[in-house]
């Protein structure tokens, strides 16, 4: 399956670890001026969208507390290094401007920013002359194509893509052998990419699509949703149903409702996610409570997403005892570095697109119920490049 | 089914006229209670509850007394070795995980993992007399046998803090690899050797320069390096070999200590997680978290002779002789 390509790779990275391990260093305590390693965090307001249920509040600051957090940890760490990580968020109203709050605000000021914005803005953001000596810490999309043809050599990805989340699925139902699928398109753009990464996934790992509908029905399906989802759902039989709704304008309503009784995943129902509330593996308790102690509420995948952020800053900032751009960013995507993430497995960029390489957990609302790559999966160099592009399949092409 | 001259104990019963009755005790974090073992005979003595969450487990140098971190009792409970009852509770701090005893057994020092502390307490006073600031998530803490020096690793720092222990201030960091776990000095103090979780690795370290000796780097076959999940980590007193917990990939390594060459990997129960030696040394048992048992390893044969059923998740492991 693996061209050899990758097995030479494979050990040839061995190689260059066991050379590199830079442990050891020792930092005597010291009186002299601190390293100062500033950070810029970048976001614009939003709107808060139509609420499908009263159940979850409108949250309006996701991503910022997890910059915090990770920047007073990195902090705790600078009082032994001598050196200090400061944190300036820049939050643009609904009607400002991103990229006049850039180029005034940032660009020279900052060569780490922790960008939390849609994947249009975060191009135009990246493609902007000035943001070319500048690392973008991408921590609200998922595109794939931000990976592949359209990726960019300053931004790096710290949220699963899209891919991931739905590869993840894709061995979960293969383990359960749930082979076919019915999948449940919603009407926006996004739930379009969605359901192309599902079928990606069913290709990949031998799953069928055996039937595939759009949601036509109305959105505030509190009153209705009985009626719609039975007769919605009379199609040949399928084992699961998969959801593309990213929004969750509808998909809350498909579980319990559907003609045949089979289960939801995706978007509504089984989740893939970088984290979720239910997740206390690996010293994740830990991690939930500190947010939880920190900020008053749960943390969603952009607060994990931006805390990886200021952590991936910090542990390059510590390793290379440099506060400058090139030693920090060649440490970020190279081989050495290794994020604690609270998933079990270390954490890195993948050399060919800049994605995060990590587990990705399938949760319920209440519980988890597996921890992707699932036992079985394996790779040539790490089981968790089962997920999503690997380098034989990606399309991008800066890093060549 | 075992016989005991099987395990070659035999000759050493004999020789201390007596039937060798040492003690293993076992806390089991999800039955929030401590179980009890005969690892002669392999058998279970009896179970009994301690407190919530039990964790950390450490006997006193004069074997009277167990100190056990039940974690969602936010306490350090002493516990009669004899009697089993409680007799008295040391001032922890919040979620008590590990902690360490001093040779003279007068000091303990605990790990605060979520406030980023380690507490001093004054054992016979029961009273916390400081509270020293470390990285983020102390675990890991041991003092050396020379009395000289308190590690504490800083699990998401990635850093171990030397504390002197004659002003209880840290006098030096070391960077190491991610997520360090546990540490365990040499009988003569002049190595420390440290266990990352993350790189799966084993770093020795020279006490006097703290600079790197060594990395050893676990791989065991048939196991993929993201198993290799090292945690708990002894050394015989001869510095003949280390011993090194694998955590999920249900090993025990051998390391030769002379050498730093890994010997053998020893195939144990499941997760397993912390070590202990017989008072002889003749044996080591392991607490496996997911396999609910403990492992006992003969260490002349360098085999694994038998496992026996504790309780819901095992988590510390003490022995008394």
């Amino acid at each position: 399956m693996r061209s050899i390509n990758l097995f030479f790779q494979l050990i040839v990275k061995f190689l260059l670890l066991t050379q590199l391990v830079t442990a050891g260093t020792v930092y005597a305590a010291s009186s002299k001026a601190k390293q100062i390693i500033n950070i810029a965090y970048l976001t614009q307001e939003q709107a808060p969208p139509a609420a499908l249920s009263n159940l979850d509040p409108f949250i309006k600051d996701k991503g910022l507390p997890g910059a915090e957090l990770g920047v007073a940890d990195n902090n705790t760490t600078g009082q032994f290094t001598n050196q200090q990580f400061v944190l300036k968020a820049f939050i643009v109203p609904l009607d400002g401007n991103i990229i006049e709050t850039f180029d005034k605000n940032i660009a020279g000021h900052y060569q780490f920013v922790v960008a939390n914005l849609p994947a249009a803005e975060l191009q135009k953001l990246a493609d902007l002359p000035s943001a070319k000596p500048t690392v973008l810490f991408d921590v609200a999309t998922t595109d794939d194509e931000l990976r592949n043809g359209q990726c960019r050599s300053n931004v790096l990805h710290l949220l699963p893509s899209r891919a991931m989340r739905a590869d993840a699925l894709a061995q979960y139902m293969m383990k359960k052998r749930w082979s076919k699928w019915f999948l449940v398109v919603g009407p926006n753009p996004e739930d379009r990419l969605y359901a192309d990464a599902i079928k990606r996934a069913a290709k990949r790992f031998g799953m069928k699509v055996v039937a595939e509908k759009a949601w036509e029905h109305t959105f505030d399906a509190r009153r209705t949703a009985q009626s719609d989802v039975a007769v919605f759902t009379q199609v040949d039989d399928y084992d699961v149903l998969v959801v593309a709704d990213e929004q969750g304008l509808f998909g809350e309503y498909l579980d319990y409702r559907t003609w045949l009784s089979r289960p939801v995943i995706g978007t509504q129902g089984l989740i893939a996610t970088g984290w979720h509330k239910t997740h206390e593996q690996w010293g994740a308790v830990q991690m939930q409570n500190r947010f939880k102690d920190k900020v008053g509420r749960w943390m969603e995948e952009q607060d994990y997403g931006a805390y990886l952020a200021a952590r991936a800053i910090g542990e390059a900032a510590t390793r290379t005892k440099s506060n400058e751009f090139k030693p920090v960013k060649d440490y970020l995507v190279s081989d050495q570095f290794a994020l604690q993430g609270y998933k079990g497995n270390p954490l890195s960029f993948r050399s060919w697109d800049g994605q995060l390489r990590q587990p990705v957990l399938l949760s319920a609302p209440r519980s988890q119920v597996a921890v992707a790559p699932i036992e079985g999966f394996l790779h040539p160099k790490t089981e968790l490049d089962t997920l999503g592009y690997d380098q034989p399949e990606s399309q991008c092409q800066w890093s060549k | 089914m075992m016989k005991r001259n099987v395990l070659g104990l035999c000759l050493f019963a004999t020789l201390a006229g007596q039937v060798d009755a040492e003690t293993v005790f076992v806390t089991l974090e999800k039955d929030n209670a401590l179980a009890v073992v005969d690892p002669i005979d392999g058998k279970l003595l009896k179970t009994v509850p301690v407190g919530q969450r039990p964790r950390g487990i450490s006997i006193s140098p004069d074997y009277k007394y167990l100190y056990i971190a039940t974690s969602d009792d936010n306490t350090i409970k002493i516990i009669d070795a004899n009697s089993l009852k409680e007799v008295g509770k040391l001032p922890s701090g919040e979620d008590p995980e590990t902690f360490a005893l001093n040779p003279a057994g007068d000091r303990m020092y605990v790990s605060n993992e979520d406030d980023s502390m380690v507490t001093v307490i004054d054992v016979a006073k029961k009273k916390a007399i400081k509270q020293i600031k470390v990285g983020v998530e102390p675990e890991g803490i041991t003092v050396s046998p020379d009395n000289k020096w308190v590690i504490s690793a800083s699990e998401t720092t990635n850093m171990l803090h030397w504390i002197d222990t004659k002003t209880s201030d840290i006098t030096d960091n070391t960077l190491v690899d991610p997520r360090p776990r546990a540490l365990g000095f040499t009988a003569d103090s002049r190595q420390l050797w440290v266990t990352s979780e993350m790189a799966g690795t084993l770093m020795i370290l020279d006490a006097n320069t703290r600079q790197l000796l060594k990395t050893v780097k676990f791989a065991a076959q048939g196991v993929t390096a993201d198993k290799i999940q090292p945690v708990g980590v002894v050394i015989d007193k001869e510095r003949k070999r280390g011993y090194v917990a694998l955590g999920p990939a249900n090993r025990v390594a051998v390391v030769n200590a002379q050498t730093f060459e890994v010997e053998k990997y020893l195939l144990v129960g499941q997760r397993v997680w912390n070590l202990a030696f017989s008072p002889d040394q003749k044996r080591l048992y392991t607490t496996n978290g997911v396999s609910n048992d403990i492992s006992i390893i003969d260490l002349d044969e360098q085999k694994v002779t038998k496992s026996i059923a504790v309780g819901t998740y095992p988590w510390g492991v003490a022995v008394k002789p």
